[in-house]
């Protein structure tokens, strides 16, 4: 029972701070918030491809820095807490870790170079309007032509489609068994013909989310990651990997403290906000269910650096991290107050009053979807009654 | 004990909803709310002659001789329609402060215009450091010769691009956070010095930041007694409160019925996702949310109709209810419409958006708690 830095750790910790004082400058992170959004995180990406961090959880042999799970656990505080965006996970984390485990020698020499070096965009079609929570009900179907399948059927809520070169897809290749069988996992390049993306406008006033319509789109067969059919097996891998990295215990910790900060300088009637005891308790049950999910998330990764693979677990930390996250964003809006509703426009933020406002009301309003994605938390909870506490 | 409403708030209440049904369906407010003006004159001129604009006020100026519980109505009907034409702005604040602290010349001169929907209204209160303090002032008014010139900046102001004349609450006397010493004047908004920067907010409605720049007014524009403003605006914001309360309600009502009825017809496991009892509790919850806030809602009326000033802990009460119930009415909405929930293109988004606006406007749960501890704790 410990947690003690060694003084390696301590080492390291200074080594990553001291790039990201270096690298992560405000012009950087000025461009992210900016409509050049894509290119900026690439951009950034490729900076920390040529530091060799760009995929902590990657094995050491495709590319992975080989850091202790220790070190991967202060790499990720101190990014957060530097105010630095997580990588775009589609490729890196996602994609990457099923190609790893299942992928064929080609598409593992194909695929992990060029998602190391952020050449390609990837993006997601597991969702359908009628398959969400009932993922394994997908209808979107794909036939055997000679060395191709041909796909039909649509994919929704296909996050940053619109920017994608490549999206890798849960189709359903046989009907006839149990829903779960006859799935298979597919990598698509978005540029082959059939394929059509429309956007949705989502209620944070920004276009991410996409509907994505394939419409005889032919796929090499080469490109099934896995065997056809066992593609249930290789998404529900994927699945717990994209939890755990949903739960975002060191973003909340950086939330509270831009709280803090901001609290600190509005004013009601004289009376600073941070020293409001109503507000200071709501930040304060905050902070004591912060402070037990971190040590969950520290039990979780003990277990993985074991050699245990993010299980049913993985359900807890997206639950109270998400749960956490939302009361982050609601406090953060509840200072904003009547400039919690701006709009952005080209007047200036800063002119109209608080400048921290828009991107408060942003990220509340994204925010909502946290508990929706990544398997809905009522979905992440049949799953803790299910395989935890083993009810049926 | 009777808890019915009359049959003329029945009908008004029929009129708005049949108006919301027949003209206002979802694409014509969205087409409203993307056009220049974000607000359509022409309802306006139909909300005067159906007599809505009169409701508050008496008869002698051409009102209808309204009490609390007709505001109430009609502010849940226009709720549930999310009508973004300024009734709240023009006629509960411009008007409401027109009518509490107006001479009766004042009262003729203005009254009749409002309720003949001549002219758009505002109350300019926000400032940048007052947060929910209403007597935390800077903008000040100056005598000099027979009037006053007003300097400052006032922000946020509801229906601030599009209203013909503002209510400005300005500093007579006194420092920064004196509770006395603040007065209020009508001032046009197309006069000299007077500088808007408008934006548009989350919920539909066109706000703006105003600057005041010596701008000079006759003395007829101050509206009742000079550095006395800050009671009769305690009185009219405990009226705007529960106006946006009765809103609220109405807007969570819809939101329950939307959500309800869309669990019936999503199916996910070969089941209508209502069929599972972790979502039927949830709805159960809001629900019970709902009903509670009617009830609070229904104890403001009450007191309120009988004597003002019985009800001022119940609306800090009332305050708090409404926020904390509609951010649980409106998250389950989005919850448990899933990624469809996430929509601009649907309403339960913007029905959630008007929620925050409207729990965040004369104070959130946050500051009425403090209010209402400071008030009944306090002995
Ligand atoms: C912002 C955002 C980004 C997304 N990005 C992607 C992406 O990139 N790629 C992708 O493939 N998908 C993506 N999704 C889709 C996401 O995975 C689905 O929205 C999610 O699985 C829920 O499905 P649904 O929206 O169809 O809701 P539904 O499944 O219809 O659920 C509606 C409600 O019913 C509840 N419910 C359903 N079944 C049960 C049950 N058995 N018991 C109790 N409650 C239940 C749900 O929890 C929810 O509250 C994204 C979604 C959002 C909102
Ligand atoms: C102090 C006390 C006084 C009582 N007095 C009387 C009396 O005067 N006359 C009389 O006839 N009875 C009386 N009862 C009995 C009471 O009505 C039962 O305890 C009650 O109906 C629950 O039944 P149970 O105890 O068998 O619990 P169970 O029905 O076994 O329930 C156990 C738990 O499961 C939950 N549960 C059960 N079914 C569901 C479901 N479908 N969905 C979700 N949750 C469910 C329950 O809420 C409970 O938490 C009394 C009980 C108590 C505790």
């Amino acid at each position: 029972m410990d947690t003690a830095y060694s003084a390696e750790d301590l080492a390291f910790r200074d080594e990553v701070r001291g790039f990201f004082e270096k690298a992560f400058t405000p012009e950087v992170m000025k461009r992210l918030r900016s409509s050049d959004y894509k290119e900026a995180i690439e951009d950034w990406q490729k900076k920390l491809y040529e530091q060799g961090w760009i995929a902590p959880n990657w094995p050491a042999e495709h590319g992975g820095t080989g850091w202790t799970a220790t070190q991967k656990y202060i790499y990720e505080t101190e990014r957060s807490l530097a105010g630095i965006p997580s990588v775009v996970p589609f490729g890196l984390v996602m994609v990457a870790n099923v190609i790893i485990a299942y992928g064929t020698d080609e598409q593992k020499s194909y695929f992990l170079p060029r998602i190391l070096k952020s050449e390609d965009w990837w993006c997601q079609g597991y969702s359908e309007p009628g398959s969400g929570s009932d993922l394994a009900s997908l209808k979107t179907k794909a036939e055997r032509d000679g060395d191709d399948f041909i796909i039909n059927g649509a994919k929704i809520w296909t996050t940053y489609a619109q920017y994608a070169d490549w999206i890798f897809c849960l189709v359903r290749t046989d009907n006839s068994g149990k829903k779960q069988e006859g799935i298979t996992f597919i990598l698509v390049d978005m540029k082959t013909e059939g394929i059509k993306v429309n956007p949705i406008i989502s209620i944070d006033n920004h276009h991410s989310l996409n509907e994505v319509e394939f419409n005889n789109v032919r796929v090499p067969a080469k490109n099934v990651v896995g065997e056809v059919g066992k593609g249930w097996t290789v998404a529900k891998a994927l699945l717990a990997h994209e939890r755990t990295g949903i739960a975002g215990v060191a973003d909340v910790k950086r939330a509270v403290r831009v709280i803090k900060e901001v609290a600190a300088k509005e004013e009601n009637g004289g009376q600073r906000l941070l020293d409001d005891p109503g507000f200071q308790q709501r930040l304060a049950d905050i902070e004591v269910e912060l402070m037990a999910l971190e040590f969950t998330e520290l039990r979780t990764l003990a277990t993985q650096a074991a050699g245990g693979f993010p299980g049913p677990e993985s359900s807890l930390l997206k639950i109270k991290g998400t749960e956490l996250q939302q009361a982050t964003q609601e406090l953060l809006m509840e200072i904003a107050a009547y400039y919690q509703g701006v709009l952005p426009t080209d007047l200036d933020s800063n002119a109209l009053g608080h400048e921290f406002a828009t991107d408060a009301r942003r990220s509340y309003m994204y925010g909502r979807a946290a508990t929706i994605y990544g398997g809905s938390n009522e979905v992440q909870k049949n799953i803790i009654a299910k395989y935890v506490l083993g009810l049926e | 004990m009777n808890f019915d409403f009359t049959e003329e708030q029945q009908m008004v209440r029929d009129s708005i909803a049949r108006f919301v049904q027949d003209d206002y369906d979802w694409d014509t407010r969205k087409a409203i709310v993307a056009s220049d003006a974000g607000m359509s004159r022409d309802n306006w001129q139909l909300f005067a002659e159906l007599g809505w604009l009169s409701i508050p006020f008496a008869e002698e100026h051409g009102g209808f001789g309204g009490n609390i519980v007709d505001l109430s109505v009609v502010m849940e009907e226009l709720g549930k329609g999310l009508v973004v034409e300024p009734y709240f702005p023009t006629v509960v604040l411009f008007g409401g402060l027109i009518a509490r602290a107006g001479s009766e010349a004042q009262q003729a001169e203005w009254l009749p215009r409002v309720i003949g929907g001549e002219m758009l209204g505002a109350f300019a209160y926000v400032e940048r450091q007052s947060r929910f303090a209403l007597h935390d002032c800077h903008t000040t008014a100056t005598r000099s010769g027979d009037g006053y010139v007003l300097n400052g900046e006032k922000v946020v102001v509801f229906n601030g691009e599009q209203a013909d004349h503002l209510v400005v609450l300005a500093r007579t006397a006194g420092a920064q956070s004196d509770r006395d010493g603040l007065s209020l004047f009508v001032v046009d908004a197309a006069a000299a010095g007077v500088d808007k920067m408008c934006y548009p907010m989350m919920d539909g409605q066109r706000v703006a930041n105003i600057t005041f720049t010596d701008v000079m007014v006759s003395v007829d524009a101050l509206l009742g007694e000079e550095g006395a403003a800050l009671p009769v605006v305690d009185a009219v914001v405990d009226a705007a409160i529960i106006a946006l309360a009765s809103e609220a309600v109405g807007i969570m009502g819809v939101l329950n019925a939307k959500t309800l009825e869309y669990t019936k017809t999503r199916e996910q496991f070969g089941v209508a996702i209502s069929s599972y009892q972790a979502l039927q509790h949830r709805m159960v919850d809001t629900m019970m949310a709902y009903e509670q806030s009617k009830s609070l809602l229904f104890k403001a009326l009450c007191e309120y109709k009988q004597d003002p000033a019985m009800a001022a802990e119940t609306i800090h009460a009332l305050k708090v209810l409404i926020d904390r119930n509609a951010k649980h009415v409106f998250g389950e909405a989005i919850q448990l419409h899933g990624g469809m929930g996430m929509t601009d293109e649907l309403d339960i988004g913007h029905y959630a958006k008007r929620l925050m606006m409207i729990n965040t406007t004369f104070g959130d749960a946050n500051y009425h708690r403090s209010r209402y501890i400071e008030t009944t704790y306090a002995a």
